[in-house]
């Protein structure tokens, strides 16, 4: 009898522990939802849009092969590359001057740990495209870097590079709302159905 | 203090950790092989190799160079033989020479990676260093001279 209890408290536990298990992966790749709402959320979209377009966000999307420079867009001075990992190329590398952080000072290099492009097989082009086509980009595994709708939101609300738009040291002008207020943005667009815009939206 | 190696040898180094890498080298290690040219990483004349990439060493600070492996100019060959070194000098590249060493530090990462680069790839290399002497033609010929070199030294 005694070994009968000791087996079922065991199992249960073992159950237990699996379960929490198996609760923080769905935890993982679930996000809110909210009932479907195409107007809502495209007009959340069209925020998100304004923030991936502002200088800050589009100057690592380019649609060529350089990064841009400035509030005007200018492509990279120094005839920098892409590459194929996205850090450029032989002794342009990213890194060769882009520290782990901002250096200090006006028209210094920006910084951080994972400055770069978008790899050559994965370019995330944000310049060029409409709230329509760039919508439809982040929805797709095969073009936004193999990410679920959950992970979708917590590289937007969470990843350290994205982040640096909203420190992006001396002179730099920030994206048009703050970071939490994108990140509700990403979740309202999602939540309520993760629509696209229409065609027209500009 | 900081350990660092440069061109094969250790040093300790008392410095503020905000240091940038080109002050220890010049100041305190007495290496003025590197220039000082616009302390904003626009020029490349401070080029060094840091674990082998072409940092710009004007905005690299110490912290990040700590235990790492540096090689300046004075260490990019034994005895001034690096095949970029004698194409150089064959083909007399500098005019006032202040860009020099940061050009030839570029330079020694695009024939590492690339033993036969095309003219495209040595743009893409060296538009990060600067020469206002404009002995870019004379680079150009120079590199692919090295580039020869070091092919005709792999087959003997």
């Amino acid at each position: 009898m005694r070994k009968l209890i000791a087996t079922s408290i065991i199992a249960v536990i073992t159950g237990i522990i699996t379960l929490s298990f198996r609760l923080e992966t769905v935890k993982k790749h679930t996000y809110a939802t909210l009932p479907k709402d195409s107007v809502g959320s495209a007009k959340a979209f069209m925020s998100v849009y304004r923030v991936l377009m502002s200088s800050r966000c589009m100057n690592c999307h380019p649609s060529g092969d350089a990064p841009l420079q400035g509030d005007d867009n200018h492509i990279h001075t120094m005839n920098v590359k892409r590459g194929v990992d996205g850090k450029g190329l032989y002794s342009v590398r990213c890194s060769n001057c882009h520290q782990a952080g901002n250096t200090a000072g006006l028209h210094m290099p920006p910084g951080n740990p994972k400055w770069g492009l978008p790899p050559a097989n994965m370019r995330m082009v944000f310049q060029g495209r409409t709230p329509r086509q760039l919508a439809l980009q982040l929805l797709d595994p095969k073009q936004n870097g193999g990410r679920t709708k959950a992970q979708l939101i917590d590289h937007m609300a969470n990843d350290g590079l994205v982040g640096w738009a909203w420190r992006p040291g001396d002179g730099r002008t920030l994206p048009p709302m703050s970071r939490p207020a994108f990140a509700a943005q990403v979740r309202l667009w999602i939540a309520k159905g993760a629509y696209a815009p229409s065609a027209k939206a500009k | 203090m900081f350990n660092i190696t440069v061109n094969g040898q250790h040093h300790d180094v008392d410095a503020d950790p905000n240091m940038p890498l080109l002050w220890v080298l010049r100041d305190i290690l007495g290496l003025t092989g590197t220039k000082f040219g616009c302390g904003a990483a626009q020029c490349g004349a401070c080029t060094v190799h840091l674990n082998g990439e072409a940092v710009r060493s004007c905005v690299t600070k110490i912290n990040r160079a700590a235990g790492q492996d540096i090689v300046t100019i004075e260490g990019l060959s034994a005895n001034n033989n690096h095949p970029l070194q004698l194409a150089w000098n064959e083909i007399n590249v500098p005019q006032c020479g202040y860009c020099q060493s940061g050009q030839l530090m570029s330079a020694a990462v695009l024939l590492r990676e690339n033993p036969n680069p095309s003219d495209e790839d040595i743009d893409d290399a060296m538009s990060g260093n600067i020469c206002r002497c404009g002995t870019y033609q004379r680079i150009r010929a120079a590199i692919h001279k090295a580039a020869a070199m070091q092919t005709e030294g792999a087959k003997l």
